[in-house]
Parts: structure tokens; C-alpha cells; sequence
């Protein structure tokens, strides 16, 4: 037989076991800490576990929302126009979407710069040249970069969700500071970002009913695709390289107890 | 076509062994070389720690194509890697998370060590090696973490850079020196990544020694004593290569699972944000397989004598690492494997303990409790490296030894395949 005379001193395993318990023990008040905090509402995201993918009509609905109310306040940075081919945009919409846009070139032959329609290659232009016009537009607070927010936050896409939701009254007694609104989820509860949506801030094309948890949704989704937009290949890829590595581990353990065979 | 004649490569070979006996070594040491017949799967994360050598290297350069070493540019050039290189996510989410899994396989293979006294004689030098390929490891970990320059890149290079400033006289110079200018900044940068690509050339290097010195007499093994003849041993082939290939599958669908499924979960939000030196994150806190020594380091918050709390808490994390060279003498027992040793066997475990309760106490904000957990498990360590080790050794009174490897395996006396007679060198 095999496997394996060491597991015949299961007293290292009882050991593990109880340095596993004592250190979850210990662990948590780490745990419990995090729950003096209002605990963000999970929500469902089609791109969570395995064989997660992402909703293309929601990331292009979300790219609306993004588009229509967040860009005047927050850049994508890392996005390029041709990356809405991966949302399901085809060729000619990709254009037309870079084309809305005035993009800054230059300098040409008269060392001038100079604008023009935006190309699926550009970057997808800012609303402010640099942080100080972001700042002096925002009552002194920066709108964050957008296009790594879900990843650059704890909770990620749940916190971008609550953070868009969770706008309310501010309790009684509570002091706000000038110009600042209260926020159930964000750090200290005051947050320089007034309340972004309100029902129907925009209309969608496909009809869906443009109701603040729907557009919540989408454009935390659409932000989730701009944080990590190769999530579908790697859930697909990572698929395939756990079967092929349970397989070459049955395969391996097969030929390791026959070669073991003669020994025990 | 090719002359297929049997026998050519053989002649070819025997032609370069009569001149360079290359592959009379490899035979020698990874083909005949005897084994202690009993070793456990905590015997795997040697192997695993090397094979995953290759992978941060192999994973590393393939990244080093594209990476730009520049403040301004380094975080957005990251970012080109995950989005716009062919299966750059892949590489970069491989190397990220491979430092966690080296990381936690150095340890176990440490731990392992420490369980079955791997470091006793004639190992010590063996040993003294491991440890000061961990010292390099962390050294290239840290400047690694720098290299993507987010905000906790940055400000991990700021506190840690920083410490050398506790050196009296000296020490602010020396930071200065470190940093290249009067702030972490693009000079720092780059030399972090000149050593980053350097350092694991060096971790080769010294690899290579740890072989020779553990190939000189062998590995240790569960019972802790020592060879006996050929009827205690296997060859290494095929015996260890089919049983350090299973671990490896298995370890790699661990890796695969993070690297696939969770690629962000071992690292921090904050490192997806550009290192803005105007702003000082909430918490900074080190990769978590570094936690440890930055608990150590802060649970210093009283000046000691003359020694102020932050040059204590500095001479106390290295030495955390530092001990460990003197372990072999620090340990009093005869006995090597904490099988046969009643008292150890139970102590150990505290150890174990007491490090993941320092890993806990970095993780958190040092307030409250945390400041107290992280002074008592400090303390702890080096009761346990001091006094425990050499006070356990002499109190103790260890279990009778089996008369021999085969004696204990096999009580029936079943015979030994054929398969490779091992050799006994002389
Ligand atoms: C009127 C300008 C404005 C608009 C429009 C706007 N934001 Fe903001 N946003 C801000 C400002 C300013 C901040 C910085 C808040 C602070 O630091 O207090 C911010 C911060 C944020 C944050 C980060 C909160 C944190 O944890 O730091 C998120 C997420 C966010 N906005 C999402 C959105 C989304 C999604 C939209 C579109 C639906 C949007 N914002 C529209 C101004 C705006
Ligand atoms: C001992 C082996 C090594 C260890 C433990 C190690 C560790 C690390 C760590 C922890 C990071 C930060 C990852 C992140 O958060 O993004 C990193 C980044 C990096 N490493 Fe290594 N590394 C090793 C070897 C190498 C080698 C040999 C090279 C090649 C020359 C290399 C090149 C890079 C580059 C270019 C980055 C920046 C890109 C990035 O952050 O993903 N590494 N390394």
C-alpha cells in the first residue's frame, strides 16, 4: 500500500489542524473589524466565479452611462478607442464613437498644434488638460482616473456600485463641510463627488428602464471591463490549464504509486 | 538523414565525458544519486522552490521587454503590458503571484527544516546558504514590489529605505546614498530595477552551492538519521523525479487557481493607483510574506538604553533572519527529527504560531492590541530562538532511534527492487 506511512504520525496533521484553528483565532478580529463599517451590499456580476464573462450589452450600456455623465468629471486613461471593438462595437461604430471626439495633434508643418475628429487609435480624451483644471472644476477634489478604479478600491466592483447608490441625508447632528455630500460607503462618509445619477440620466437605445441601480450596474460593469478587459480569456484559458493540470496530476499520481509499488 | 546508427550519441557522448564530464555529473547527481528511501511530500518544496527560480526569471526577462524603468513611465508601461501585450496579463500575473507562491514554498521548505533539524551536523553549511538565499530573496522581492510604482510601491520604498536613517551619524547619509537624491524617486527607480534583474542571477549562483553542499552528504529525511548503506536508499531517479513531478502538478494548480481566478487577491488596491508622493496612503503595508518582519519592526515603541525605538526595531527584524545563521548552535539536541523529540515536537508548533500571530499583527495598524499581540509574539521568537532551542536540548529526553532507515520502513523486510543498486562512494 501506497500512501503513505507519514500520514501514520497523523499527530502533524492534528497539529497543522490546530495551528490552522489558533490561527484563524487570531485572524479575526481582522474580520471584525471590517464590520464596524457598513458592509457593502453584494451584487450580482455576471463576470464572478469560474466561467464568468462579461454582459457586452451592459459594458456598452455602461459605456453610455460612462460617456453621458462620469466623462465630465473622470478620465479612462488607459483606454484607446479600438478597445470598444472588445464590447462589441463593430468597425464602423468604433469610428464614429473616436470621431465625436476632438482630440488635440500636432505640431504640424507650422509647428501648431491643432484639433481634430479623434481615430479608433487615439486614447479616449479627459474632460480636463491636466489635475489642477480637474481640481479648479471640482472644488478642489480630483476625480479620480477611472479606467483602474475597480481594481485600485477593496470590494471593487460592489464599492464602485455602493459608492454610486449610497448616496443619503446626512444623519442629524452630522457636520458638513461646504460643498461636500454624505455617503454611506465612501471613507468618512463625505465625498467631494455630488450624487453622478438620478433616474433617466440617460436613455437607452436597447429600452432598458434607466432606473440609478441599472445604470449603477452597468457602468460599474463597463469600469470592471476598462480595469480588466482580458477577464474572459483568462477565466476561458485558465478553465482549460486546471483540467489539463487535475488530469496530469491523476496521471502522475498513477505512475508514481506503481513505481512506488515495489518499494513499500 | 540522420546517421541513426545505435550507439552514435553514445560515442558522442563518452567523446565530451573522456574531455568535460558533463553528462557523467548529471547522471551522477540527479539520475543514480542515492536518497534516503523514506522521504515525505514536505521533502517536494526544495524542487518547487527552484523550479520556481525559473519561472520569476523566465517570467521576468519576458517582462523586462517591455517594461520601462521610469517614474513617469513605469506604471503606465505596466499597464501596456497587461492590455496591449500579446499575453502580458498572463506574464505579469504570473510573475506577481509567483513571488507569493516562492515565498510560501521558502517557507514551508524552511519550516521542514526546522521540524526534522535539517541544519544539524553535517548540514550546517547547507543551511547557512538557505538562509542567505532567503536574505537575497527578500531583498529582490522588495525592489520588485517598486518596480510596478504604485502608490504602495512607492511608499514601501519610502518606509523601508527609510530605516536606514535610524543608524546613528551615518544614517541619514546612507539613505540619501540609497536613494540616489533626496527622495525615492527616478535615479531610485532605476537602480531597483538594475539589482531586481541582477539579484536572481546571484540566487542562481548560491543555489547551485546549496546543492553541492546538500549533495556532499545527502538529504536529511523524516527519521533524521543518517544513511546507512544502500539498503536505505533509492536512486533520485525515477523514484524522486515521478514523486517531485506529481507535487509540482499539484503546486501548479494551486499557482494556476491565483493566477487565473484571483490574480489580485494576494496584492493591494492601492498598488493600482500611480505612486503620488503628495499623498501618503491609510496604511502601508509590505507584500504578505514580509508582514512578519514589519511587525517585529514596529513592535519596538520604547528606546532601549541608548538605542532609539526605530533603530531597536530595525537591529531586531534583520536580526529575526540573522538568528537563523547560528541556529545549528543555538540547537543543543543530538536528536535531528522532532519525531523522536517529545518536548520540541510540541514547541515547534508555537513557533509556527507565533510567526503567522507577527504576520497578523503587520497586516493591522499598530493601535490597541495589535501594538501588545505584536511585542509579546516578538519577544516569543527570540525566547524561542535563545532559550527554548538550547534549553529544550538539554531538558529533553529523546525517543530511542530506529537502528536504521530500512529497519523503520520496513519492519517486514520486504526486499529492495533491483532497479539501480545505489551506490556507495567511497
Ligand atoms: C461633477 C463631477 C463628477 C461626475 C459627473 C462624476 N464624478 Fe465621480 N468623482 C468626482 C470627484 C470630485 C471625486 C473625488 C471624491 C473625493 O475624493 O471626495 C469622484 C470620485 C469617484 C469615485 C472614487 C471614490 C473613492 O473611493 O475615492 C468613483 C468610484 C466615482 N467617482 C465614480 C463615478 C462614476 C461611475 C460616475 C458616473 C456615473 C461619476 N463618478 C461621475 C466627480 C464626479
Ligand atoms: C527571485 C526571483 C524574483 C522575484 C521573487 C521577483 C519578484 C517580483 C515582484 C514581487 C514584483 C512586483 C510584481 C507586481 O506587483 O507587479 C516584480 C516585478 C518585476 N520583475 Fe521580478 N522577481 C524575480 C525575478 C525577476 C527577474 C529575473 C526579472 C528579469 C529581469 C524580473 C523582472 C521584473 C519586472 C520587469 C517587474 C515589473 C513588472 C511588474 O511589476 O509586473 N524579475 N518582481
Amino acid at each position: 500500500m501506497a500512501p503513505e506511512r507519514r500520514w501514520r504520525s497523523p499527530e502533524m496533521l492534528k497539529h497543522v489542524f490546530a495551528a490552522m484553528a489558533l490561527s484563524t483565532v487570531l485572524l479575526a478580529p481582522v474580520l471584525v473589524r471590517a464590520a464596524d463599517e457598513i458592509p457593502l451590499p453584494r451584487q450580482e456580476w455576471s463576470f464572478e466565479g469560474v466561467f464568468g464573462t462579461y454582459d457586452l450589452a451592459s459594458l456598452q450600456r455602461g459605456f453610455q452611462v460612462y460617456k453621458e455623465v462620469c466623462s465630465v468629471c473622470h478620465p479612462v486613461k488607459h483606454l484607446y478607442f479600438r478597445n470598444l471593438a472588445e464590447i462589441g462595437y463593430n468597425e464602423d461604430e468604433v469610428k464614429a464613437i473616436a470621431a465625436g471626439y476632438q482630440v488635440t495633434d500636432g505640431p504640424n508643418d507650422e509647428g501648431q498644434m491643432y484639433q481634430r475628429p479623434g481615430r479608433p487609435s487615439d486614447p479616449v480624451p479627459g474632460p480636463f488638460p491636466n489635475d489642477q483644471a480637474a481640481r479648479a472644476a471640482n472644488n478642489g477634489a480630483l476625480p479620480p482616473d477611472q479606467s483602474l478604479i475597480v481594481k485600485a478600491r477593496p470590494g471593487g466592483p460592489n464599492y464602485v456600485y455602493a459608492i454610486l447608490t449610497g448616496y443619503k441625508e446626512a444623519p442629524e447632528g452630522f457636520k458638513m463641510l461646504e460643498g461636500m455630500n454624505y455617503n454611506e460607503f465612501f471613507a468618512g462618509h463625505q465625498i467631494a463627488m455630488p450624487p453622478p445619477l438620478s433616474d433617466n440620466s440617460v436613455t437607452f437605445a436597447d429600452g432598458t428602464p434607466a432606473t440609478v441601480p441599472q445604470m449603477a450596474h452597468d457602468v460599474t460593469s463597463f469600469l470592471t471591463w476598462a480595469a480588466e478587459p482580458n477577464l474572459d480569456d483568462r477565466h476561458r484559458i485558465g478553465f482549460k490549464v486546471i483540467m489539463f493540470l487535475i488530469v496530469a496530476a491523476g496521471v502522475f499520481y498513477a505512475a508514481k504509486r506503481k513505481i512506488w509499488a515495489p518499494i513499500h | 538523414m540522420a546517421d541513426t546508427r545505435p550507439g552514435a550519441t553514445a560515442r558522442i557522448i563518452r567523446w565530451i565525458d573522456y574531455r568535460l564530464p558533463f553528462v557523467q555529473f548529471l547522471n551522477h547527481e540527479l539520475n543514480e544519486y542515492p536518497t534516503p528511501r523514506n522521504l515525505s511530500y514536505w521533502w517536494n518544496f526544495g524542487s518547487l522552490s527552484g523550479i520556481m527560480l525559473v519561472v520569476m526569471i523566465v517570467t521576468g526577462i519576458m517582462l523586462a521587454t517591455q517594461y520601462t524603468p521610469s517614474a513617469d513611465l513605469a506604471f503606465d508601461s505596466v499597464e501596456r503590458i497587461m492590455r496591449d501585450v500579446n499575453y502580458g496579463w498572463l506574464l505579469r500575473y504570473l510573475h506577481m503571484n509567483g513571488g507569493s507562491m516562492f515565498f510560501a514554498i521558502v517557507y514551508i521548505h524552511l519550516f521542514r527544516g526546522l521540524y526534522y533539524g535539517s541544519y544539524k551536523t553535517p548540514r550546517e553549511l547547507l543551511w547557512i546558504i538557505g538562509v542567505i538565499i532567503l536574505l537575497l530573496l527578500v531583498a529582490t522581492a522588495f525592489m520588485g514590489y517598486v518596480l510596478p510604482w504604485g502608490q504602495m510601491s512607492y511608499w514601501a520604498a519610502t518606509v523601508i529605505t527609510n530605516l536606514f536613517s535610524a543608524i546613528p551619524v551615518i544614517g541619514p547619509g546612507i539613505v540619501t546614498f540609497l536613494w540616489g537624491g533626496f527622495t525615492v524617486g527616478d535615479p531610485t527607480l532605476h537602480r531597483f530595477y538594475a539589482l531586481h534583474y541582477l539579484l536572481p542571477f546571484v540566487i542562481v549562483a548560491i543555489v547551485l552551492l546549496h546543492l553541492v553542499a546538500l549533495h556532499r552528504h545527502g538529504s536529511n529525511n523524516p527519521l533524521g538519521i543518517d544513511q546507512k548503506g544502500p539498503q536505505d536508499t533509492i536512486p533520485f531517479h525515477p523514484y524522486y523525479t515521478i514523486k517531485d513531478l506529481f507535487g509540482l502538478t499539484v503546486f501548479l494548480l494551486i499557482y494556476a487557481f491565483f493566477v487565473f481566478y484571483a490574480p489580485n487577491f494576494l496584492g493591494e488596491p492601492d498598488n493600482y493607483i500611480p505612486a503620488n508622493p503628495m499623498q501618503t496612503p491609510n496604511h502601508i503595508v509590505p507584500e504578505w510574506y514580509l508582514l512578519p518582519y514589519y511587525a517585529i519592526l514596529r513592535s519596538i515603541t520604547f528606546p532601549i538604553l541608548f538605542i532609539s525605538s526605530k533603530l531597536a526595531g530595525v537591529i531586531l527584524a534583520f536580526s529575526s533572519i540573522f538568528i537563523l545563521f547560528f541556529l545549528p548552535w543555538l540547537d543543543t539536541s543530538p536528536v535531528r527529527s522532532a519525531r523522536f523529540r517529545p518536548i520540541y515536537k510540541r514547541v515547534f508548533w508555537l513557533l509556527v504560531i507565533d510567526v503567522i500571530a507577527l504576520g497578523w499583527v503587520g497586516a493591522n495598524p499598530p493601535e490597541g492590541i495589535v501594538v501588545t499581540v505584536g511585542q509579546i509574539a516578538t519577544l516569543y521568537y527570540f525566547i524561542h530562538m535563545l532559550i527554548l532551542f538550547p534549553l529544550i536540548g538539554k531538558l529533553e529526553r529523546p525517543l530511542p532511534l530506529p537502528s536504521s532507515i530500512s529497519a523503520a520502513v520496513q519492519s517486514g523486510g520486504a526486499r529492495l527492487s533491483g532497479a539501480g543498486a545505489p551506490l556507495a562512494k567511497p
